[in-house]
């Protein structure tokens, strides 16, 4: 907990100084709707983490989520597709897309920057090429299904917020967290990817068997992303192939940095990665109710998420300082 | 004032340089005269890397003079030590792999021509200094092709190029083969003669006692002896460096082996797809395996450990035919490997020491679910700590922070709880220092006495000599001799390792 203070600080800061800033803030319906974006890139981010533990990335999870988000409309609209195949299917996409990513990664050692990154090219330009470029949406049907994106379970009303109502897709997120926050640190799997993370020989030599779990990890990032996919198409409901989900990657991967992961592999808690995918969503969210131009949206993100890192990695540094000084201490007392 | 022969070339005087929470050394001297190799000894952690690196200009005394030519000079930068003509040559090369020889040499200081880097005056000047360290490579020839002995010998053609006269190497011959080694005495002696002097930092006794005029021994940052010419004796270094008599220093009992435990038949490894590899090792005793670098030593234990896979042959364990494709079936058979590399190959430097040692345990120990038996872990940590004598603040410490023996100690923790039947060690003792040596030294002792069978690879005579019952002595891909206590002698090996084999002994 104590290695997510910082981030948790910077989202604490963010949020007081934008409630005294402008009343509406902290309103029940600006709260929920940004507690709803906040929850989606937390699903995507706890996918890619898992990924960027083992010192690997993916750059496809946008074009996923759009390829997903297109093809499940377009299964149970246009083709009448029950609910069921068209959930099976895209679930089996996601699946085989992340088999696929994991078995270039480690059978034929390409890297992942450069597997993935052909991913988001290539699925984007099926989603654009099934549907021909027309706009997909759910067109009045599957409400109770729509319920997992856009519903809201009342918590009647809050002192000085008003009535309020909590999103799903919060419970969703949390529930996601909880289990991938246990598989991280409770199971030897989670031991595993995060060794392999920082050391892949080392693990192997250890009897890791470490071309698995990164095939594990890929499958697990695709599918989470595909999840992703399915709860950002319900939430939206008017899905165009060209552009559905573009940049969501980066917004995972930056919520996963935020949250504490390295991009060396190795490192990462998953409650960060659930706050930093807060503070994107949060600052968007204040630059327009402070009246702030919406044109510097990404300069300022940018800015924000860089001192973040910077902070970040001086306190680290101060740490290992002390911990080496500490162990030198210790090798010349005893 | 004119330069009596008398004035040292190099002087620090009373030097002390303190890290937080530790001093590192504390009023030391050191001497080094014109013409000379002063080797430098001591443990881990005695202060001689700091030293060399306030020589070097990477770190600044804290008080205390140096002195050149007997003037007292300041050295706070790389630049100043070059213009001192000092130069140090660090134990992992600084080269640019990726670039010609010449282009290493004058890196930083390429000579220009019309504003453009002059390859011609690099080509002719790397000429003549590589004449000088007796390299005859093309300066045109990228770094990465040569052997690593060859690269040495660039960066020490590089420090010439400054008119380096206090050379400084840092354990130089860690990573070299024999015969390269014998190549850099050469050219360390042929440099004393033409007027260079040379600090000379080694864990090889050995080595010292063939190359140095001098040697200085420090210990826990402190000055703890000189011995001249006539004094430098193996006994002598080593009790100046732990400080205490060291007669015992291989604690050697007789053993009485068991069964045999590990035997391999008609091994071929993918190293050398043309030698097989017969032989065996019984429960409680200790087998050496002698031989050069690149003999095949340390690819025929990759291959017992499942880290490549064997192209023929058989592997039996207590009896059974076991097959052995990863390390995880090596594991399952009872094998462990302390491997040569153990930053890269035994450690996850960045993680803590409970988590190193029960990184190997963790599928034997996984409860339902897979999920993590933190209390066992918690249990064999603490039993490792204490039987291994590790030493560090606590079990949450970060590898990296712990002495090169120490984080050994590790390796050997993670393997021995999970108690295998087989201990392969390669390298065991490399780069650690004196006092951790003789605590591995006894740790296989002790485990051999309670019928674990070992194999060790090691490339120092000393250790070879002084820890194995039987000897296996390979060359080049194959196995030239296997030696019993009684034939065990320096001469014996070093006849086999470098395939000098008796007609009646091929294997």
């Amino acid at each position: 907990m104590k290695k997510n203070l910082g981030i948790l600080g910077l989202f604490l800061v963010v949020f007081i100084a934008t409630a005294f800033a402008n009343p509406d803030f902290v309103n029940a319906y600006n709260l929920e709707n940004l507690i709803r974006r906040a929850s989606l890139y937390g699903i995507i981010g706890i996918g890619v983490s898992l990924v960027i533990i083992t010192s690997g990335i993916d750059l496809s999870i946008g074009s996923m989520i759009g390829l997903v988000g297109t093809m499940l409309p377009y299964l149970l609209i246009e083709h009448g597709a029950s609910l069921f195949t068209g959930l099976l299917a895209v679930v089996a996409l996601s699946a085989s897309i992340g088999l696929i990513h994991g078995l270039l990664i480690t059978r034929l050692k390409l890297q992942p920057f450069v597997v993935t990154l052909c991913g988001l090219l290539i699925y984007r330009g099926c989603a654009r090429w099934m549907t021909g470029d027309s706009v997909q949406g759910f067109k009045g049907n599957y409400d109770s299904l729509r319920y997992l994106a856009i519903g809201k379970i009342p918590l009647g009303t809050l002192p000085g917020i008003g009535e309020f109502n909590l999103p799903v897709p919060f419970l969703l997120m949390t529930g996601l967290a909880i289990v991938a926050a246990i598989f991280l640190n409770k199971t030897i799997y989670g031991r595993y990817l995060l060794a392999l993370g920082r050391n892949e020989q080392a693990a192997r030599y250890s009897g890791i068997n470490t071309d698995r779990m990164v095939v594990l990890a890929y499958v697990l990032c695709s599918l989470v992303a595909g999840f992703g996919g399915i709860l950002f198409a319900l939430d939206s409901n008017s899905i165009q192939p060209d552009n559905f989900g573009s940049f969501y990657e980066l917004y995972a991967i930056a919520a996963a940095v935020l949250g504490g992961c390295s991009l060396r592999g190795g490192q990462g808690s998953i409650f960060g990665v659930v706050i930093g995918a807060a503070i994107l969503p949060l600052l968007r969210n204040s630059i327009n109710l402070l009246g702030m131009p919406t044109t510097l949206e990404f300069a300022i993100i940018g800015v924000v998420i860089l001192a973040g890192v910077i902070v970040d990695e001086v306190v680290k540094r101060m740490a290992a300082k002390r911990r080496a000084a500490l162990a030198a201490k210790q090798a010349s007392g005893s | 004032m004119t330069e009596s022969p008398q004035t040292p070339l190099l002087e620090v005087r009373d030097v002390t340089k303190g890290f937080p929470g530790v001093i590192a050394l504390s009023h030391v001297n050191l001497t080094l005269g014109h013409s000379e190799v002063l080797a430098l000894i001591g443990e881990n952690g005695a202060g001689k890397s700091t030293l060399m690196k306030i020589l070097a200009g990477v770190q600044e005394p804290d008080s205390g003079q140096l002195l050149i030519d007997g003037k007292p000079v300041r050295i706070d930068s790389v630049q100043a030590a070059f213009d001192h003509g000092v130069a140090l040559i660090h134990q992992e090369l600084n080269l640019s792999d990726n670039l010609d020889v010449g282009a290493n040499i004058f890196l930083g200081r390429e000579p220009k021509k019309n504003g453009l880097i002059d390859k011609a005056k690099i080509r002719e000047d790397s000429r003549d200094l590589l004449a000088r360290v007796g390299l005859n490579v093309s300066p045109d020839t990228i770094v990465e092709r040569l052997p690593i002995g060859q690269q040495q010998l660039v960066e020490i053609a590089r420090a010439l190029s400054v008119n380096a006269r206090v050379l400084i190497m840092d354990e130089p011959t860690s990573s070299l083969s024999a015969h390269e080694a014998e190549t850099l005495f050469k050219v360390v002696k042929d440099l004393r003669s033409k007027g260079v002097s040379v600090i000379y930092i080694s864990h090889r006794l050995g080595e010292v006692k063939e190359l140095a005029d001098r040697v200085t021994v420090f210990r826990d940052g402190e000055n703890a002896g000189d011995l001249g010419l006539d004094e430098i004796n193996h006994d002598r270094m080593v009790q100046l460096m732990v400080g205490r008599d060291v007669s015992q220093f291989y604690v050697r009992k007789p053993h009485s082996p068991g069964e045999v435990a590990l035997e391999v038949k008609d091994l071929v490894t993918p190293a050398n797809p043309g030698h097989k590899l017969n032989f065996a090792i019984r429960s409680g005793e200790i087998v050496g395996v002698a031989g050069l670098v690149g003999a095949g030593r340390t690819e025929t234990l990759q291959v017992l450990f499942g880290v490549e896979p064997a192209v023929s042959g058989s592997i039996e364990v207590d009896g059974k035919a076991v097959r052995i494709n990863t390390p995880i079936d090596a594991i399952d058979a009872g094998l462990a490997l302390v491997p040569e590399d153990r930053k890269l190959q035994g450690l996850v430097l960045e993680m803590a020491v409970r988590t190193n040692v029960g990184l190997a345990g963790l599928k034997r120990n996984q409860k339902k679910l897979g999920f993590l038996n933190s209390p066992q872990e918690g249990a064999d940590t603490t039993e490792m700590i204490s039987k291994l004598r590790i030493k560090t603040p606590n079990e949450q410490q970060v590898v990296q922070y712990l002495s090169g023996g120490n984080q050994q100690k590790v390796v050997l923790g993670k393997w021995l709880s999970l108690n295998p039947k087989v201990l392969l060690l390669d390298e065991p003792t490399r780069g650690i220092d004196v006092g951790a040596k003789q605590e591995i030294y006894r740790l296989m002792e002790e485990l051999a006495e309670q019928g674990m069978a070992i194999l060790f690879v090691s490339s120092e005579m000393e250790e070879i000599l002084g820890m194995s019952d039987h000897t296996l002595v390979m060359h080049e891909g194959r196995i030239t001799g296997k030696l019993s206590r009684e034939e065990l002698s320096e001469e014996a090996v070093m006849q086999l390792a470098t395939g000098n084999v008796p007609q009646e002994s091929v294997a």
